[in-house]
């Protein structure tokens, strides 16, 4: 365990260095000066030449690609050129908000895909099972900017029966003012028991975490039903029907748990990707995560900010997919050899 | 898949047949639905010009005077923000979308495939060096990178199909290479390495054509989650532009006019559903059939 343990960190850490250097290479092609952009364009040539230097940008490539490594590791991801804050302070405050929306999706997906699946698996090839596997499939196909679009049009909009945009209402600042632990609004408001908060907040995240919701409820609830009916046909699950079990009693009592193990992994896999899926919902829906960040970084050509979420996003996704081997190979020792 | 001497190399040919005939008799119900759906769509974007009730309104044709009517008879999906035709549009679009899908799964596919087979018959350090490359690009969300690639080109529906692509090679990269990695131990491509058959003959000729039937799978799931990005590109105003028919930007573009003139965003965006559908519940059925 130790070795493969050894040998998958190994492998992270090499990924890693790989993407500090490509996310280099793309901030190194992005047109535009970042000079020019951080100093504005009436700076003085001398102001021009003290913001080139303060970028380091007389230097070499490799010279500069050291320095940024350097920064990186020291934990200065630079200076955005848009907030004229440290991208680090940005991306702690936009990424809290982007895990409360894309976290609240995933209870609603594993809550509502799982059982589906179950049900599915449970009527095989008859009429439940056939619009389940429907639905899935219609909730993995369906552009989540469009889905965004239409819910806020039909709930918000058109019916008011939830806030069009935001993540809570402004003028509770006023009223009942927030402190400010975790940046994850809603848990701040839970833990100082600041309900106004607590409860604008929620109501702002049902539309938007509904919609990031439909493609890992999709997929969680064809992968459940795959596993178990996978798993239902092994002899374990012969021999429990020759005791006696019902068919509901196989596949929730004994198929289940072996079923879930690969619904795990996805989970992990499925959060990252949702982290970037919720980038869309996040523009259409106006919630201060790291889409709007990004969004605004990219149309500003904000170089520093667009690589710190570059980078961030591609570290969340390394971690997520050594997590799922971690565990798997703690689960299955079979997996450790490959 | 067929076992054959060095002399005999395997072709590929009579294989896909057998396959592709195989996994479209056997399929479910739901499967052909997808099939269907899509030879309709497909149908659809090749006679475009053909079957558009205003070919022009395709293109940049504007009819002031008939902005934003409702579905009629005269006008099936109703006209957008210029008084174009909602349904010419909507067909105008699919040749962008299909004809982006098909780009990116060819550049995408030859790429992956020809760096996979070469680490999986290689194996040793090449294999490690490819791989790891791989696993860099794939620790890159697609939709991110391409954000990133859009930004650096200029929007147009050349980069995103260049964006996509390069954000999605390393899927088959790895796939190619674990089967080829199977492949290459196999008695007939030692026996062509004893006859002294030069290396890349026998990766190309030999390993190559073996390796191929789970990435042609692969390809077709894919089909719908590369017209999804490019839809979200496109959205984002990073791919085509006007007057260029494209469902991504036909939503943004009406995307103010969503509670009064529905029509200019729903129609744009079912047809984005249901072709990422129809290749969706085809590569599942596809999948499940060949995995049997």
């Amino acid at each position: 365990m130790l070795r493969y343990l050894t040998r998958r960190l190994g492998q992270a850490v090499l990924v890693v260095a790989g993407v500090v250097i490509l996310t280099f290479v793309i901030m190194r092609l992005v047109p535009g000066d970042p000079a020019v952009a951080y100093a504005g364009p009436r700076a003085s040539p001398a102001e021009l030449a003290a913001a080139r230097a303060r970028f380091g940008l007389n230097d070499s490539l490799p010279v500069q690609l050291w320095s940024y490594v350097r920064d990186l590791l020291g934990g200065d991801w630079g200076t955005s050129l848009h907030t004229r804050r440290p991208v680090r302070d940005d991306l702690f405050q936009a990424f809290p908000a982007s895990l409360e929306l894309v976290g609240a999706a995933l209870v609603v997906a594993i809550v509502v895909g799982i059982p589906l699946g179950i049900a599915a698996a449970r009527y095989k090839g008859k009429l439940p099972d056939l619009s389940i596997r429907i639905s899935s499939m219609l909730a993995v196909s369906v552009p989540v900017f469009w889905l965004a679009l239409a819910l806020q049009t039909l709930f918000a909009s058109g019916l008011g029966w939830f806030p069009v945009a935001g993540e809570y209402d402004a003028n509770l600042d006023a009223t009942s003012p927030l402190h400010v632990y975790t940046n994850i609004t809603a848990v701040d408001a839970l833990f100082t028991g600041n309900w106004p908060i607590l409860g604008s907040t929620l109501a702002h995240l049902v539309l938007p975490a509904l919609v990031i919701a439909a493609y890992p409820a999709g997929v969680i609830a064809q992968m459940t039903r795959a596993a178990l009916i996978e798993e239902s046909s092994r002899d374990h699950a012969r021999l429990e029907r020759a005791l006696g079990f019902g068919e509901t009693a196989v596949l929730t009592r004994f198929a289940l748990r072996p079923a879930l193990n690969p619904v795990l992994s996805l989970i992990a896999l499925v959060f990252a990707y949702s982290i970037v899926n919720g980038f869309l919902v996040e523009a259409v829906f106006n919630w201060p995560g790291l889409g709007r960040y990004a969004a605004d970084s990219i149309r500003s050509l904000d170089t520093p900010a667009i690589a710190g979420v570059t980078l961030l996003v591609a570290i969340l996704y390394v971690v997520a997919n050594l997590a799922v081997d971690l565990v798997q190979g703690v689960i299955d020792p079979r997996v450790r050899s490959r | 898949m067929t076992v054959s001497g060095p002399a005999g190399a395997p072709t590929l040919q009579p294989q896909l047949r057998r396959t592709a005939l195989r996994g479209l008799a056997g399929m479910d119900r739901l499967a052909t639905v997808g099939a269907v759906l899509l030879a309709l769509i497909v149908l659809a974007a090749l006679l475009a010009p053909l079957i558009a009730p205003y070919p022009d309104d395709g293109g940049s044709a504007t009819h002031p005077l008939e902005a934003l009517l409702p579905p009629s008879g005269a006008h099936w999906f109703g006209t957008d923000q210029v008084g174009r035709d909602v349904l010419s549009r909507v067909l105008y679009g699919a040749r962008t979308s299909l004809l982006i899908a098909v780009a990116v799964l060819v550049i995408a596919g030859v790429v992956g495939v020809v760096l996979g087979v070469v680490a999986g018959y290689a194996g040793g350090w090449v294999r490690d060096v490819i791989m790891r490359v791989t696993d860099v690009f794939l620790a890159f969300p697609a939709l991110l990178l391409s954000l990133a690639l859009a930004v650096v080109l200029q929007p147009s529906v050349t980069t995103v199909i260049v964006a996509i692509a390069v954000t999605w090679w390393p899927w088959y990269a790895r796939l190619t290479a674990s089967v080829a990695a199977s492949v290459s131990t196999r008695g007939f491509v030692d026996s062509a390495r004893c006859l002294g058959v030069p290396a890349p003959v026998i990766v190309f000729r030999h390993v190559l054509p073996n390796s191929l039937t789970p990435v042609l799978v692969q390809l077709s799931l894919d089909g719908g989650g590369v017209i999804l990005t490019a839809a979200a590109l496109s959205y984002l105003g990073l791919g085509a532009h006007e007057p260029t028919s494209e469902w991504g930007l036909m939503v943004q573009q009406g995307q103010s006019l969503f509670t009064t003139d529905w029509w200019v965003v729903t129609c744009p965006g079912v047809a984005i559903l249901i072709t990422a559908f129809a290749f969706n519940v085809l590569g599942e059925g596809l999948r499940a059939r060949l995995a049997r």
